[in-house]
C-alpha cells in the first residue's frame, strides 16, 4: 500500500510540473497584455521578408529529404523502445537475449546501410 | 516531513504542497536563466577580449538580463495577418511546457529532488521530444519563408540527433539495470559513468548540444542565412518564451549530464566532507561552462555535414557502444 502511495504522489508531482509549465506562459502573457502598448498599424502586420513585399504563400512543397529523415527516425525510435526494456532487464535475460538483440539490431543496421547506399543520408 | 507526505495517501493538500514547491523550483530556474544568460555573455566577452555587459547593475552588469526581460514585457505584440493565429499563440506554450516538465525527475541531491519515478530517464527523453512539435508549429503558423525553413531544419536536426542521444544512454542503463536516476547515481559510487562509458559520454554530449540547438549546431536559427529561424515573426514575450525554453533546456540537460555521467551529488574520493549540493552545483557549472566554451570556440557547421555526422558517425558509434557494454558486462560476469 505504501508503495502505491509513493507511486501516486510522485506522479502527482509530475502533474504539478505540467500545470506550472502551462500556467507560466499564460500568466506571463496575461500580465504582458496589461503592460504592453497597442497601436495597430497595417504595416506592422505584414510578413517579414527582409524589406521587400512578401509574395506567394510560404507554405510550399518541401524537398522529400526531410520526409526520409522522419521515416528513418521512426524506425530507429521504435528500435529504442525495444532496447530500453532489454537494457533494464539484461541481468535476468542473460546471453540469449543479447544474441537476440544483436540479430534485431543487425537487421536494422542493414536498413541503415541500404539507406546509406541509396544516398538517403546525403544532404544536398 | 516530506517522507511522510510521499508515503501517505494522495490528497488535495498534498497536491497544493507539491504545487508550492514546484513554484519554488520555477523561481530557482528563472533565477538561473537570468544569470546563465549574463554568464554566457560575460564569458563570451572575456573569451573574445571584450568586456561584455558592464552598464546596468554595476561593473558586472548584474541587472542586465532583468532589464532585458522588462523591456520584452512592455514590447508591443504583433501577430502577422498571414499567420495562423491560434497555432501562432499555442507554439511558445508547446515549446516551453516540456522544458519545464523534464525538471520534475532530476535528483539534485539525495534529499532535494522532486518526482522519483521508475522510468526517469525515459520520461526525460520522451518529454523533451515534444519541443520539436512546438518548433515546427511556430514555423508553420508564422507563414514566413525564413520561419518555415528554420523550422524544417530544426525538426530534421532534432530528430536526427535524438536517436544517438537515446541510444548512448542505453549503455548506462545496461550497467545500472534501472532507468531511475537515483539508482543511476548510486551505481556510480565506484567510478562515474564518464569513466565506464566514455564513448557514450562523448556521443551524448555532442547530441545534447545539437538537441539544445546551440553552436556549432544552431542551424535552425542561423542568423546569417535565416535571420532568426523559426521565431522570426515572434515579438515581445512570445519570443521570450522560446528563449526561456532554450535556457531551461540548458539547465535540464546540464543537470541530466551531471546526474547520468558525472555522478550527480557524489563526491570525489577523500572529499566526502563537502556536502552533496556543492558537488552537484560544481559539476553542473562545469557542464554549463563547457557549453558556453563550445559556443565561443566552434564555427557553425554546414547543414550537410550536420546530417551526415549524425547518421553516419554518431548513430553507428552509439549502437556499437551498446553491444560493447553488453559484452563488457558479460566479460566481467565471467570472472
Amino acid at each position: 500500500m505504501e508503495l502505491w502511495h509513493l507511486y501516486q504522489n510522485n506522479y502527482l508531482i509530475v502533474l504539478s510540473f505540467i500545470i506550472i509549465g502551462v500556467l507560466l506562459p499564460l500568466v506571463a502573457l496575461f500580465f504582458g497584455k496589461l503592460l504592453r502598448p497597442y497601436q495597430p498599424n497595417e504595416n506592422k502586420y505584414t510578413t517579414y521578408e527582409s524589406g521587400i513585399d512578401p509574395f506567394q504563400d510560404s507554405r510550399v512543397q518541401f524537398t522529400v529529404r526531410y520526409y526520409m529523415f522522419a521515416l528513418l527516425f521512426v524506425i530507429f525510435d521504435v528500435e529504442t523502445v525495444f532496447l530500453y526494456p532489454w537494457a533494464v532487464a539484461y541481468e535476468k535475460l542473460g546471453i540469449f537475449a543479447l544474441i537476440e538483440m544483436l540479430i534485431f539490431v543487425f537487421m536494422l543496421v542493414i536498413g541503415l546501410i541500404y539507406a546509406w547506399k541509396k544516398k538517403v543520408l546525403k544532404w544536398i | 516531513m516530506i517522507e511522510g507526505l510521499l508515503t501517505s495517501e494522495a490528497t488535495w493538500l498534498h497536491f497544493f504542497i507539491y504545487f508550492a514547491l514546484t513554484v519554488l523550483l520555477l523561481f530557482i530556474v528563472l533565477g538561473f536563466v537570468t544569470y546563465a544568460i549574463l554568464a554566457e555573455r560575460k564569458v563570451m566577452g572575456f573569451m573574445q577580449l571584450r568586456h561584455g555587459p558592464n552598464q546596468v547593475g554595476g561593473r558586472w552588469g548584474l541587472l542586465q538580463t532583468v532589464a532585458d526581460v522588462l523591456k520584452l514585457l512592455i514590447k508591443e505584440d504583433a501577430i502577422p495577418r498571414a499567420a495562423d493565429k491560434p497555432l501562432f499563440i499555442l507554439a511558445p506554450l508547446i515549446a516551453f511546457t516540456p522544458a519545464f516538465m523534464v525538471l520534475a525527475i532530476i535528483p539534485f541531491t539525495d534529499r532535494f529532488q522532486f518526482a522519483d519515478i521508475g522510468v526517469g530517464l525515459l520520461y526525460y527523453i520522451a518529454v523533451s521530444g515534444i519541443t520539436t512539435v512546438g518548433v515546427v508549429t511556430a514555423g508553420w503558423a508564422s507563414n514566413n519563408k525564413y520561419a518555415l525553413m528554420g523550422a524544417m531544419r530544426a525538426a530534421a536536426q532534432m530528430i536526427s540527433y535524438e536517436i544517438p542521444l537515446v541510444m548512448s544512454v542505453i549503455g548506462v542503463i545496461l550497467l545500472t539495470g534501472s532507468m531511475n536516476l537515483n539508482d543511476i547515481v548510486l551505481a556510480q559510487e565506484n567510478g562515474w559513468y564518464i569513466l565506464w562509458q566514455p564513448i557514450a559520454f562523448i556521443v551524448f554530449f555532442i547530441a545534447a548540444v545539437a538537441e539544445l540547438n546551440r553552436v556549432p549546431f544552431d542551424l535552425a536559427e542561423a542568423e546569417s542565412e535565416l535571420v532568426a529561424g523559426y521565431f522570426v515573426e515572434y515579438t515581445g514575450f512570445r519570443w521570450a518564451f522560446f528563449m526561456l525554453a532554450e535556457y531551461v533546456y540548458m539547465f535540464a540537460m546540464s543537470a541530466l549530464i551531471t546526474v547520468v555521467f558525472l555522478g550527480g551529488w557524489l563526491p570525489l574520493p577523500y572529499l566526502g566532507f563537502i556536502p552533496g549540493a556543492v558537488w552537484f552545483a560544481l559539476k553542473f557549472m562545469v557542464v554549463i561552462f563547457l557549453l558556453i566554451w563550445f559556443r565561443v570556440t566552434f564555427p557553425r557547421i554546414r547543414a550537410d555535414q550536420l546530417m551526415e555526422f549524425g547518421w553516419k558517425v554518431l548513430l553507428p558509434v552509439a549502437i556499437a557502444n551498446i553491444f560493447l557494454t553488453a559484452l563488457l558486462k558479460e566479460w566481467i560476469n565471467l570472472f
